[in-house]
């Protein structure tokens, strides 16, 4: 039987072959690829956050810092391995925090564009807050009943806190953090600091602004682990580094002050009644600006309606999330100050003032303030219908004379070559770009608005986006609206002289924001250097070993002699003494803080009008602007003034004590910064009205020049964004078109 | 080799026992097969480094003494020789004649592995712990006392001389043997163990010059059997997953066919040289699940690489080709058939084993004979090893 061992012997072999071959497959040809398996295979990624670099104030006060929470989170790949998809375990959650069961569930579910907040736009393989706002009694609940709460865990986290010194909100400079989406992580990956999926960015803000400074850099520790994650071996760290300090110009009292005189004066002016709408005022939005006029940064910021920051840290409720983006709260979310615009009303005349100066007109010739002055038919009248004479460029700035700048728009647009211009000098459109409106201030917040300088380029485009429907609905004879949409279809792209009558008056279709207005107010106190506005005042490495500061920068040059600045130096001067500010102005130290104002008051159509307040000293600029909140200096005249007296430390009778004052002089050192990087932060007290006198109440309906009464039509000029356009400024139509302050 | 060429005597050589027939170093020392017991020894010794490599970390296991397996497989290396020694002192006629009683041992020790005396390892009723960390697995040796059953059966009359071939009678015999311990050991259920059993059946038929007939019908027998296992349901479950994932290992990578995913990645990291002794990622991170038993092939893959695998596969080659040799240069059936059997055993068994650690087999819990950590089959692959030396030792000098 030796021919049979002799197969089996060649059975055998031939098997040893085939196992020898396959090895060679596995090994020798595919070996490479198995290695990068084997690689995968047991390296784990431990993440550990940096701590987000703080901002503060001036000071060094933090306005936005880190405190440790118990954050209460759930495991989105462990709640879908039970039964009912973690329902169940949502709602014994939502029992133990107090919340409703519905919020708990809305915000595990991911983002997507048909799911409205809350939601998760992380990865879905990350826990996902749904409170950090847990007592240790609640985490205590869950961490010992773990099987009743599979995928939740409790744990103390560092989380972002306003904490709001001195009662500072600031919610909408400083922003907000949210979640990375999965864009945001891929997008990252090639740049030297790419983005985790537990990261949270900045959304809003300066958080958004200086996110990649904020954030550092997360710290990655490479385990070797086994086959259940136990760590055998470390492969290799890369440390957390801390994000850098932000300091800002930001000054907390006078912030803190800024808003809460902000509010005051539009919760007064709700109870005061409008003689124009015969209802009280809405004042249903605001803004104020507080700059340092030599270098264009920004002291405070205030928009309103506002809201808490807070209420992003962890994860928003859907309730408040509503809250913050329906028409009821009017988008406490917008920044009023660098997103809200309007028109500048009476407070352009100082660019018009400037236009008609380097156009040649004689500033001190006489100019006739009449009381109405009529072109192609309309009568456009004088604000009350004054009529003080031949008057001064500066005395026409001073009681805000319109018929002075009618004239003098008017004689331009003649000159420019009227309906039909051949090569118009357009003075007065120029030296609106020249002050800086009609493009973004370049402030170091996202998402500013332009405003708008409503020139000849523009009016083209928008006739040729509204003509077919301007053209479709317009009838000559037909309906108020129908007849200026049959003149607009006409001849809507044409500038009309009604057009630049309103435009040399800030009303029509300007538009600009309260950080525009700073600038250029800021430009005409330092004597005509434009800056880019800055909150960032430097960068502190979080070990203090770093401070790269953020120097102001020059945006531009008024077009001005500094003859002409010097001139309306002395017209807004008179703005406060004797013109339309004077009467909220009255027993202020002008010989010792020379306080410059020019009051505005910008017609919205349908709507109440819209307040302008832009005054300046050597030092600052306060810039306040109130929606359906009557004229400048009624609406925010008491408030600016506050805020002034606050800073200089100006009692009641007008006497300076600087020791009292918040603010006599801007803070240009930067805090100080300890060898181990934290900033040194001074125990703030918030500003006390110094108790001398009794305070004027400036919003006594008893002060000369609050009734405001708006003779004969109704207001109707266009924000900008309306349909309607430019309805009234069609020369020809008997529509007057009046100013206010 | 002196002697003369072609004389060839069957049936009983000189009864000689005890410590003489070690000592005569003219007859024994000389006769024995080195190569073979040389590559064994060898295997168990890279047996019992990759033991170690696998071990040393798993406190769970060792009980916090990461020499405990080393040790153990050292010890069971030594019984091991202890008991070839013991084996060919006896010799293979004499176990011969102790069959019956060896068979029925056999079958009464699996029988106490179905009683509550038996525990359960790895989905397979097989085991009799003893206790002190000691278990026993009796269908490890029922694989011997079925060749040497069969061996018996089969070659007694051949050997005789009163015939060339063994007849239907004596197969059906020698099968109905081979079938009472098979059928113990499926009632474990040890698919694994019955799968070697049947080819250390068929490898027996095949060499006893039995009708082709019977072993083409066994084959067929075989596949149909298997077929009709897999569809009435008689496997148990673990034992289907285990089959979907050799037919898919991508099926369910977490679960099922983790074992040859893992298994494959180590053998394949392991390149040309290998990672080093003590140096692999998979074997240290213990993503190879039974490294030290069913999978140690895997730490040779993954530390030794492509050279050191592949010496394991020479090694067991040349351990083969001597059993070939033996089985071919013994004059008696008998002989020829305990060879043929053990050669069925140790080739199927350690192409099943590596086989599936490289995926082209299903897994089935088999240890890879010598380098596989376990008591039960190292002694009884040493015995193997004493019987075939045995076979060699006394073979009726012909050449």
């Amino acid at each position: 039987m030796k021919v049979r061992v002799i197969v089996i012997q060649i059975l055998v072999f031939s098997l040893l072959l085939t196992l020898g071959g396959r090895l060679w497959y596995l090994q020798i040809r595919n070996g490479q690829q198995y290695t990068q398996e084997a690689d995968n295979n047991h390296v784990q990624q431990v993440v550990q956050p940096a701590v987000r670099g703080s901002i503060v104030d001036d000071r060094g006060v933090p306005l936005a810092d880190n405190e440790t929470r118990l954050v209460v989170s759930a495991s989105r790949t462990e709640l879908l391995k039970q039964p009912d998809d973690g329902r169940a375990v949502l709602s014994r959650l939502a029992g133990v925090l107090g919340i409703a069961p519905s919020d708990a569930v809305d915000k595990v579910r991911l983002c997507d564009a048909k799911t409205p907040q809350p939601c998760w736009n992380g990865s879905p393989y990350q826990p996902i807050p749904i409170t950090d706002k847990a007592t240790t009694q609640q985490a205590l609940q869950i961490m010992e009943r773990r099987e009743d709460f599979p995928g939740i865990t409790a744990e103390p986290t560092a989380v972002r806190s306003y904490p709001g010194p001195v009662g500072v909100n600031a919610a909408q400079a400083l922003g907000y953090l949210g979640p990375v989406t999965d864009k945001e992580v891929a997008a990252s990956e090639e740049t030297d600091n790419p983005l985790l999926r537990s990261d949270s960015v900045g959304r809003a803000g300066l958080e958004s602004q200086y996110d990649q400074q904020l954030r550092g850099k997360s710290g990655v520790t490479r385990y070797e682990v086994d086959n259940l994650g136990r760590v055998i071996g470390k492969a290799g760290a890369t440390p957390a580094q801390a994000g850098s300090n932000l300091v800002t110009s930001i000054d907390s009292r006078v912030q803190a002050l800024t808003e809460k005189e902000l509010d005051a004066a539009m919760k007064g002016l709700r109870k005061q009644y409008d003689p124009v709408t015969h209802e009280n005022f809405k004042a249903d939005s605001g803004a104020a600006v507080v700059m340092d006029v030599h270098t264009g940064r920004v002291i405070a910021m205030a928009s309103n309606p506002t809201y808490n920051p807070n209420v992003w840290t962890g994860g928003i409720s859907s309730t408040e999330y509503a809250n913050l983006t329906n028409k009821k709260s009017n988008y406490p979310l917008l920044n009023r100050a660098t997103q809200g615009e309007s028109a500048p009303g009476s407070t352009f005349k100082v660019i018009s003032t400037s236009a008609a100066i380097n156009a040649g007109y004689e500033p001190d010739g006489g100019y006739p303030c009449t009381s109405s002055m009529t072109v192609g038919g309309r009568e456009f009248k004088n604000f009350e219908g004054e009529n003080y004479g031949d008057i001064s460029i500066a005395k026409a700035l001073e009681v805000s004379c319109d018929t002075v700048f009618y004239d003098l728009a008017y004689d331009q647009w003649k000159k420019d070559g009227g309906i039909n211009p051949k090569h118009p000098k357009d003075w007065f459109f120029k030296t609106a770009h020249a002050f800086g409106l009609g493009k973004k201030t370049g402030i170091d917040l996202p998402n500013e608005v332009t405003g708008r300088v409503p020139d000849r380029t523009w009016k083209q485009n928008y006739w040729d986006a509204n003509k077919v429907a301007w053209c479709k609905d317009g009838k000559k004879n037909g309906s108020y609206v129908q007849q200026i949409e049959f003149e607009n279809c006409k001849d809507g792209y044409q500038i009309r002289p009604g057009d630049s009558l309103n435009y040399a008056i800030g009303q029509g279709d300007t538009l600009l924001t309260p950080i525009q207005e700073a600038v250029m107010y800021s430009a005409i106190a330092n004597g005509g250097t434009m800056y880019q506005p800055s909150i960032g005042k430097a960068v502190v490495s979080a070990d203090g070993k770093k401070v790269s500061p953020i120097r102001p920068k020059v945006s531009g040059h008024l077009p001005d002699t500094k003859k002409t600045i010097s001139y309306i130096n002395k017209a807004l001067e008179g703005v406060v003494t004797s013109g339309t500010a004077a009467w909220q102005f009255g027993g202020w130290p002008q010989d010792k803080i020379a306080l410059h104002a020019k009051t505005g008051t910008a017609e919205v159509a349908g709507k109440q009008s819209t307040g302008w307040l832009a005054t300046y000293t050597k030092d600052y600029a306060v810039i306040m602007t109130i929606s359906q909140g009557g004229t400048g200096s009624g609406s925010a005249g008491p408030a600016v003034r506050k805020i002034y007296e606050a800073m200089y430390g100006i009692g009641a009778d007008g006497s300076i004590d600087p020791k009292a004052g918040i603010l006599p002089k801007p803070v240009t050192a930067l805090p100080k910064i300890q060898s181990d990087g934290s900033i040194d932060a001074p125990v703030l007290k918030p500003y006390k009205v110094p108790k001398k006198k009794e305070p004027v109440d400036p919003n006594a309906s008893s002060s000369p020049g609050t009734t405001t009464t708006n003779p004969s039509q109704p207001p109707a000029q266009p924000t900008g964004d309306t349909g309607g356009g430019n309805q009234q400024l069609a020369a020809g139509l008997p529509a007057t078109t009046t100013r206010r302050d | 080799m002196a002697g003369t060429s072609g004389f060839s005597v069957s049936g009983y050589g000189p009864r000689r026992t005890g410590w003489s027939r070690l000592a005569a170093r003219d007859s024994v020392l000389r006769k024995l097969d080195w190569p073979l017991l040389l590559s064994a020894v060898l295997l168990s010794l890279i047996g019992s480094m990759l033991v170690y490599s696998a071990t040393r970390n798993r406190t769970a296991l060792n009980g916090g003494d990461p020499y405990f397996f080393l040790a153990r497989h050292l010890m069971n290396t030594g019984i091991g020789l202890g008991l070839m020694i013991a084996v060919m002192w006896l010799g293979h006629r004499t176990l011969r004649g102790a069959v019956p009683i060896l068979y029925g041992l056999s079958i009464l020790l699996m029988l106490a592995v179905l009683t509550p005396l038996g525990s359960t390892i790895n989905g397979a009723h097989s085991w009799i712990v003893i206790g002190g960390g000691f278990s026993v697995q009796p269908s490890e040796f029922a694989k011997i006392t079925i060749l040497l059953g069969m061996a018996m059966i089969l070659a007694s009359r051949v050997d005789a001389g009163d015939t060339e071939h063994p007849d239907h009678r004596t197969v059906a015999k020698a099968l109905g043997l081979a079938l009472v311990p098979m059928a113990v050991v499926m009632l474990m259920p040890d698919l694994g163990s019955v799968m070697v059993m049947a080819v250390i059946v068929l490898g027996c038929l095949l060499a006893s010059g039995a009708p082709k007939r019977w072993i083409f019908g066994l084959i067929g027998a075989g596949v149909v059997g298997a077929v009709a296992i897999t569809a009435l349901g008689i496997l148990d479950q673990y034992q289907i997953n285990r089959f979907a994932a050799f037919a898919n290992p991508d099926l369910d990578p977490a679960g099922v066919g983790y074992n040859t995913n893992q298994a494959r990645i180590a053998i394949g990291s392991g390149g040309l040289l290998g990672k080093g002794l003590f140096h692999g990622s998979q074997t240290t991170g213990q993503f190879v699940p039974e490294q030290q038993t069913d999978f140690v092939f895997t730490v040779a893959g993954e530390e030794l690489g492509f050279v050191g695998a592949g010496l394991i596969l020479l090694l067991l080659g040349v351990v083969l080709w001597r059993a070939c040799r033996i089985a071919r240069e013994t004059s008696e059936l008998y002989g020829t058939v305990v060879a043929a059997g053990i050669i069925a055993w140790f080739a199927f068994q350690a192409f099943e084993n590596i086989g599936m650690t490289l995926g082209i087999m299903p897994v089935a819990g088999l240890p890879l004979p010598f380098v596989s950590y376990g008591g039960s089959s190292m002694f009884a692959v040493w015995i193997a090893v004493g019987l075939l030396q045995s076979i060699r030792v006394q073979r009726p000098i012909r050449a």
